[in-house]
């Protein structure tokens, strides 16, 4: 665990760099337009934005702000530091990826388990095709699809935007239930496995009825293949998350950063990565610890 | 075919996967009109003449979908072979090494996990596109120049698409470097190379196909993820998700050009579902022969 603490800040070194010169050794600056800027104010826009000088000062520049926790100016929106955008946008974003969050997790482990207590039936069959065809159903074709039939044909949800708890509810399902389809095929396996062993094979010669051997015992040592995939599944949500605001209309930081890409904003561009990272390396750690918090009761 | 052959689950996807690549190979061959021509009927339901409707510019959908669905097949295809040949020698050497060099090369495999993967590779292929469009030009590689950034797009999604085949293949060579005839083998003098090429790598052949047919939708996926953002595949090409982009902002309340959106999806759809399916059926056979 201590040696986890310790990788994080190398983790996030490379992150940093690796951002860093992808951004800047791409040919065209983040001025190039249509209309040729006089060399004495493009010189003057350079330097304001700390983009002047040989790229190794412009690198520990960067590192020594950034270290202050400053992540600069956007080029793109002039004026605006990237951390004053983020501050704007990071919530939403977080908003609906906690959200989407819960909801994969909820209906993953009702499906994964209720699938999992019926084997051999057609309700388990049905569930596994089921899931099957949610995670075959990406966002950006279940978001589109949601959005004509409950707010085109049927008009009982909005289209987009974001403020209110029905302006939640599409974006949050459409980003969940392809994770939640994967969380219920990793519990449905792995409470299959579990409820042939012998521990479970004792709790039924003791006459326990079956939801209770499931819920309050096979669960406990089948829940940890999920538990580990918490951390990837942030990942993918937060990356999904990109194209959903971008689907709903939502003013979260995925748009930003795709625009960021566009407009060569190197250092919203790089803000975004890096907090993103940032935050999925603290939420791993919370996952790592809770992971070892579980196996000890069961080495017990 | 390394001892696989197809169980009865796994007959109608593979069936409809070789329909579907026949499809998209032959099917625009039929057309007498290239894909990219506009045509007069902006915005056509289908009817018996476009099956599939037409798009904005008046295209038929339906020579597009096919036409896309070469990008998506090869992309798929192409990454998901990049991503096998990855993580097939990655898996295959923190398997057979000591196990600190084992630990330490899983370990990067978990912070790969949890990086967002997709960020990063968005970021790559539109910083090299250009610099590998100017040096192909630089050299003369003329077929290099119009279709740089697919060549980019094949390459990233490959780099990125390993990690799960490094476990598979890194968890089974555990299992197999214990076996009796690697330890004769070991016994009888060969070197560690002549082990993995002759004794652990034919043996793995069976569960890296299995999870070769898992790994190209994945790419898929991403790809027209990259390519619904506007980041991957750019016009004149088109993939299933960029279609799938167009379909999507044709989506309003004054015209639902439904059709837009239904087909491409439904290409999609089959063609992942059908993947999956496959995928999943060979795993279970060949978990099932091997316990």
């Amino acid at each position: 665990m201590f040696r986890r603490l310790a990788s994080m800040p190398i983790v996030l070194f490379c992150v940093v760099s690796i951002t860093f010169f992808l951004i800047r050794l791409s040919p065209g600056g983040p001025f190039d337009s249509e209309r040729k800027i006089p060399p004495a104010i493009e010189k003057q826009l350079l330097a304001k934005y700390k983009l002047d000088g040989p790229l190794v000062t412009q690198y520990t520049g960067y590192l020594s702000d950034l270290l202050h926790g400053d992540l600069r100016l956007s080029t793109k929106y002039r004026n605006r530091s990237v951390n004053e955008i983020l501050a704007q946008t990071l919530p939403v974003t977080l908003t609906l990826g906690a959200s989407a969050f819960l909801l994969a997790l909820m209906i993953g482990l009702w499906i994964g388990s209720f699938a999992a207590a019926r084997p051999g039936t057609m309700a388990e069959g049905f569930s596994l095709m089921l899931t099957l065809l949610a995670i075959s159903l990406p966002s950006f074709v279940l978001g589109p699809l949601l959005i004509l039939i409950f707010s085109i044909k049927l008009a009982w949800l909005p289209v987009g935007g974001w403020g209110t708890p029905e302006q939640l509810l599409l974006p949050s399902i459409t980003l969940a239930l392809p994770f939640a389809a994967v969380i219920a095929r990793l519990l449905h396996d792995s409470l299959r496995e579990t409820l042939s062993e012998d521990f479970i094979r004792t709790a039924r010669a003791k006459g326990l009825r079956e939801t209770r051997i499931i819920y309050g015992h096979a669960l406990r040592v089948a829940i940890l293949p999920v538990v580990s995939y918490l951390g990837p599944l942030a990942a993918n949500l937060l990356t999904g998350s990109i194209v959903v605001e971008t689907i709903f209309h939502i003013p979260g930081a995925g748009g930003f950063f795709v625009n960021s890409i566009l407009n060569r904003d190197g250092f919203l561009l790089g803000g975004v990565v890096i907090v993103y990272c940032l935050l999925l390396m603290i939420f791993n750690l919370l996952v790592d610890l809770s992971y070892s918090f579980l196996d000890r009761r069961i080495r017990q | 075919m390394t001892g696989i052959d197809l169980p009865r689950n796994g007959r109608l996807p593979f069936l409809i996967l070789l329909l579907i690549v026949a499809a998209v190979i032959f099917g625009p061959l039929f057309f007498r009109h290239s894909y990219d021509l506009p045509g007069e009927l902006t915005y056509a339901p289908p009817s018996w003449s476009h099956p599939c409707g037409t798009d904005l510019d008046g295209r038929d959908l339906l020579i597009r979908i096919l036409e896309g669905g070469r990008i998506s097949l090869l992309v798929g295809l192409c990454g998901a072979g990049i991503s096998l040949l990855i993580g097939t020698t990655y898996g295959l050497i923190a398997g057979s090494a000591r196990s600190s060099i084992d630990n330490g090369m899983m370990r990067f495999v978990d912070i790969l996990y949890s990086v967002p993967r997709l960020i990063f590779i968005l970021i790559f292929i539109n910083s090299f596109n250009e610099r590998l469009q100017l040096a192909a030009s630089a050299h003369g590689w003329n077929w290099l120049v119009g279709s740089s950034r697919l060549v980019i797009l094949i390459l990233s999604l490959g780099v990125i698409e390993w990690l799960t085949m490094a476990r598979i293949v890194r968890g089974q060579t555990l299992a197999l470097r214990e076996r009796s005839y690697v330890a004769a083998a070991r016994v009888l003098g060969q070197g560690y190379w002549a082990i993995l090429w002759r004794h652990l790598l034919p043996n793995l052949a069976g569960i890296v196909l299995v999870y070769l047919t898992l790994a190209i939708p994945s790419v898929i996926i991403d790809e027209a993820f990259l390519s619904f953002l506007g980041l991957g595949v750019q016009a004149p090409q088109s993939s299933w998700g960029s279609l799938l982009a167009e379909g999507a902002a044709s989506i309003n309340p004054l015209r639902g050009a439904w059709w837009l959106l239904l087909f491409p999806s439904l290409a999609l759809l089959t063609t992942l579902l059908a993947l999956y399916n496959l995928g999943d059926a060979l795993r279970r056979k060949l978990s099932a022969k091997s316990h």
